[in-house]
């Protein structure tokens, strides 16, 4: 499913749920009205925006640190032949949730979010002993802004 | 795009919220399991949460609405595939920044448009001297080096070196699992740019 399968109507109904979901009785009811659809029509139009992949997922976002957990931006200089090897490597860990490949030396980012924030020493050090290579560790020291927003 | 260049101005006197980490109950923590991988798309979702945990839909969307109000939810929103959406230029760029005026200027940064994270990290020097962190996307490689250009115009001389790193595949993105979850790797949902 690509940007060419969206009508007018997916469209808004992706900008407007990108900016959240109100916490409400019947909260569908309340977007549907807003856009002038049926529940029946945004709940079928938001399963098949989920299931074709235009959202990578729709529900809560949690705060990590506020759940309590332990949250940080990690990256490694991976060799290029062993580049897929790594990858397998770093994705088995249940404590990376994103991981990318980013055009630098620094080539493999990845998010590592863990139940405590004490668990975070623990994972790198895992990772450096499965992997065999050095992780940059660059927790956020500051943050001065988190707030996705991509129009269509 | 609107820019704001402000180098002249003072740094604003803006307190940073509390990092204080909001104590989840039982029940609390087995709506935050119950929901991570997604909300129910069904006419009722609370009462379909509830079903799960054992509690009324009231009471699931009254902790809901605490737990957002806490900070605890940011949102419970659609998150995009930035690619499918056409953003097939998303571009993490980093930026040395003079210590001393790095916690004001990130917060000018912050209000740029295109910007949706922006951070102060560590370096590690000598190989890493990047300090500031912000995420751009846009419809073309073209349009994040516009954005970028508007950030390194706004720090000016406070910043030394700067560089775009484009992510070229999504390798894993399952979001946040946390509170005792332990799914099997998500498997790699490969994103070429275009």
């Amino acid at each position: 499913m690509t940007l060419d399968d969206l009508d007018v109507v997916d469209r808004r109904l992706i900008n407007r749920l990108q900016d959240g979901l109100p916490l409400v009785e019947r909260p569908y009811v309340a977007v549907a009205e807003e856009l002038d659809i049926t529940e029946g029509d945004l709940l079928y139009r938001l399963e098949r925006l989920r299931e074709g992949g235009v959202l990578s997922r729709f529900g809560p976002m949690y705060h990590a640190e506020r759940l309590g957990g332990g949250l940080t931006l990690a990256a490694l200089a991976v060799p290029e032949v062993d580049f897929d090897r790594v990858t397998e490597t770093v994705n088995a860990f249940p404590e990376v949730a994103h991981n990318y490949r980013r055009e630098h030396e620094l080539n493999m980012w990845f998010v590592l979010a863990t139940e405590t924030p004490e668990a975070i020493d623990a994972a790198i050090a895992d990772i450096e002993s499965a992997t065999g290579l050095p992780v940059y560790n660059m927790p956020k020291e500051e943050e001065f802004h988190v707030r996705l927003h991509l129009p269509v | 795009m609107s820019v704001s260049t402000c180098r002249s101005r003072m740094p604003p006197n803006q307190d940073d919220s509390p990092r204080s980490v909001q104590g989840l109950d039982a029940a609390d923590r087995a709506i935050v399991l119950a929901t991570q991988a997604g909300l129910p798309l069904v006419p009722e979702p609370w009462e379909a949460v509830g079903r799960e945990v054992g509690m009324s839909g009231e009471e699931v969307l009254s902790r809901m609405q605490q737990m957002q109000a806490r900070g605890v939810i940011r949102r419970v929103a659609a998150v995009p595939n930035h690619y499918r959406l056409g953003y097939v230029a998303n571009g993490m760029t980093v930026w040395n920044v003079d210590d001393t005026q790095v916690t004001w200027l990130g917060r000018e940064v912050a209000r740029i448009e295109g910007v949706s994270h922006c951070y102060r990290r560590p370096r590690h020097l000598p190989h890493w001297p990047y300090n500031l962190f912000a995420m751009l996307h846009g419809h073309s490689f073209g349009e994040v080096e516009h954005q970028a250009e508007a950030i390194r115009e706004l720090l000016g001389e406070a910043c030394r070196d700067y560089r775009i790193l484009y992510s070229s595949r999504i390798l894993k993105k399952t979001g946040l699992r946390l509170a005792g979850a332990r799914p099997s790797a998500a498997s790699a949902e490969p994103e070429r740019r275009g």
